[in-house]
C-alpha cells in the first residue's frame, strides 16, 4: 500500500513540476474560462433578475468546456516522446498511474476555478464565496476529473482527440453537470445543507463509482 | 546495497529455474482483421543476444511490445523471465528493460529528474546510487541537470538506455534503437549495447544488417508475422545471411 501511494505521489509530483515549468494546462483552462465568462457577459447583458437565473449555468458552461481543454493537455504531456509507454513499462499498478494523473487534473481544474471565481463575481456582480458552493465545486470537479482522465487516456490514441474527448466525456458527466448547476443555484440563493445535500449525495455516489470504475478500467484503456 | 548484475547471476537463475529467458508458444496478434503475428513460437535462452530482422510491418515491434507486456497477444502462451504473461505482468516488467526509437522520457524534466522518476516507479532502493552508476556507465553525468528536450538525439538515446537498465533487468528489449541516429551515434550505441552482451539476455530488432549481425549470438528473420529463419551466429555466414534476408524480405541492405 505504501508503494501504491508513493507511486501516486510521484506521478502527481512529476505532473506538478511539468506544469510549473510549461504552465500549459492551467493557462489553457484559465484563458478559455475567462473568455467564456466575458463573451457570455456581453452576449446576455445580464440584469440582476436574469443573473440569478443564468449565473450557475454560465459558471458551469465555462468550467466544463475549459476543463475539457485541461483534460486534453493532461495526456498530451505523456504522448510527447511516447513517455506514456515508459510509464506503462514500469511495474507500477495501472490504478496508481490513473489516480496520480487524475489527482493532477483535479488539482489543475480546482486551481483554475478558484482563480476564476473572483472574476466571475466582478463580471456578474455576484458574491460566490460560499462554503456550500466550494463543496459543490469540489464534488463536481472530482467527477469531471475522474471520468475525464480515463477518457483523455482513451482519446490519446485517436487522431481527433480534441473532438473525441468531449463527445465521449460530456454524455457521461451529464448527471454531474445537472447536480452542479442545481447545487450552485441553491448555494447562490443561500441554501443550507438540508437543501443542497441530496445533490451533493448524488455527486458523491457518482464520484465514488467513477473513481473505482475508471481506476480499474484504465488497464484496458492503456493498452493499444 | 545495490549489486551489479553479472553473468554469474544469470547463470544461477538458469540453474535454479531451468526455464529459458523467453518462451513464446503460438503467439498470434490481430488488430481488427489485420494479422500481425501469426502463431509465432520462439525460445530465447539466458545470456543470448538475439537480433530480429525484418521489413516494416513484419511484426518486430509488436513482438517487442508483447514481450514487454505493453500489448496482450490475441492467443498463445508467453513466459518472460520465468513469469507467465497471463499472470501478473508486473513481475515481467521488473525483469525487462526496453529501449525503442522514441526516448520514452519527459522533455521538460532534467536527465536526473527523469531517472529519479523512473526509479520511483520501480520502487527502487538507492535511486541516487543507481543514477550515478548508469550515469558513469553511459557517460551522461555531465548532462544530469539538463532538460532532456534540449539534449542531442544521441544523448537522449543514452539517457533512454540508462532508464532501461537502471532497474537492472535480466532481459533487455531493443526496438530499432538506432533509428534517427547518425553514423557516430550508431557507433556509440553499438559500443553500449555490446557492453550488455553476456550481462543480460538481449532481444533487438533492427533493419541494419551490419550492426545487427555484429552484436548477435543468434539471428532471426521475421516475415509476415512468423519466424522465417532462425540460426545461431556460429552457424551463419554473413554473405549467405544477406542472400537469405533478401530472399525473405525482397530488401537489400
Amino acid at each position: 500500500m505504501i508503494v501504491f501511494w508513493s507511486t501516486v505521489g510521484a506521478i502527481l509530483a512529476k505532473d506538478l513540476v511539468l506544469e510549473f515549468r510549461n504552465k500549459e494546462t492551467i493557462t489553457s483552462i484559465l484563458s478559455f474560462s475567462l473568455l467564456s465568462l466575458i463573451v457570455l457577459n456581453f452576449a446576455l447583458r445580464p440584469t440582476p433578475s436574469l443573473i440569478s437565473v443564468v449565473a450557475p449555468g454560465i459558471l458551469w458552461v465555462a468550467f466544463t468546456f475549459s476543463g475539457i481543454l485541461g483534460l486534453n493537455r493532461a495526456f498530451a504531456v505523456e504522448e510527447d516522446q511516447d513517455a506514456i509507454q515508459g510509464l506503462l513499462l514500469t511495474p507500477a499498478s495501472r490504478e496508481a498511474i490513473y489516480l496520480g494523473k487524475m489527482l493532477g487534473c483535479l488539482l489543475f481544474m480546482l486551481v483554475a476555478e478558484i482563480i476564476l471565481l473572483p472574476i466571475f463575481a466582478v463580471l456578474f456582480d455576484m458574491a460566490p464565496f460560499k462554503p456550500m458552493l466550494m463543496v459543490v465545486m469540489f464534488m463536481a470537479t472530482l467527477g469531471f476529473a475522474s471520468v475525464g482522465t480515463l477518457f483523455s487516456a482513451l482519446a490519446m490514441n485517436t487522431k481527433s482527440r480534441e473532438i473525441m474527448l468531449p463527445m465521449l466525456f460530456i454524455p457521461i458527466v451529464v448527471p454531474i453537470i445537472i447536480a452542479a448547476v442545481v447545487g450552485t443555484d441553491l448555494a447562490f440563493k443561500g441554501g443550507g445543507w438540508q437543501e443542497i445535500s441530496k445533490w451533493i449525495q448524488l455527486m458523491l455516489v457518482f464520484d465514488l463509482i467513477a473513481v473505482v470504475f475508471c481506476a480499474f478500467g484504465f488497464d484496458y484503456v492503456a493498452e493499444d | 546495497m545495490y549489486v551489479t548484475r553479472d553473468i554469474s547471476d544469470t547463470m544461477t537463475a538458469v540453474t535454479a529455474e531451468q526455464k529459458p529467458a523467453v518462451t513464446a508458444v503460438q503467439l498470434t496478434k490481430r488488430y481488427g482483421s489485420r494479422l500481425v503475428l501469426n502463431k509465432l513460437s520462439l525460445t530465447v535462452e539466458w545470456g543470448e543476444f538475439l537480433t530480429v530482422f525484418g521489413l516494416n510491418g513484419s511484426g518486430k515491434t509488436t513482438l517487442i511490445r508483447i514481450l514487454a507486456t505493453l500489448v496482450k497477444p490475441t492467443s498463445g502462451d508467453l513466459d518472460v523471465a520465468t513469469f507467465s504473461a497471463k499472470g501478473n505482468p508486473s513481475n515481467i516488467r521488473r525483469e525487462v528493460g526496453v529501449v525503442t526509437h522514441q526516448p520514452l522520457l519527459y522533455r521538460d524534466l532534467t536527465t536526473r529528474e527523469n531517472l529519479r522518476f523512473h526509479g520511483k516507479m520501480f520502487a527502487m532502493n538507492n535511486i541516487d546510487l543507481r543514477i550515478e552508476r548508469v550515469g558513469d556507465m553511459l557517460g551522461i553525468k555531465s548532462n544530469m541537470q539538463i532538460k532532456v528536450g534540449t539534449l542531442s538525439h544521441g544523448m537522449q538515446k543514452r539517457v533512454a538506455i540508462a532508464r532501461a537498465i537502471m532497474h537492472d533487468p535480466s532481459i533487455l528489449l531493443l526496438d530499432e534503437p538506432e533509428t534517427g541516429l547518425d553514423r557516430d551515434g550508431i557507433s556509440m550505441l553499438k559500443k553500449i549495447v555490446a557492453g550488455e552482451r553476456g550481462i543480460r539476455t538481449v532481444i533487438m530488432t533492427t533493419h541494419n544488417l551490419d550492426y545487427g549481425l555484429e552484436l548477435a549470438t543468434r539471428a532471426t528473420i521475421l516475415s509476415e508475422g512468423s519466424i522465417a529463419y532462425d540460426k545461431q551466429m556460429s552457424a551463419i555466414c554473413k554473405d549467405e545471411f544477406r542472400e537469405v534476408y533478401s530472399r525473405f524480405t525482397g530488401a537489400t541492405n
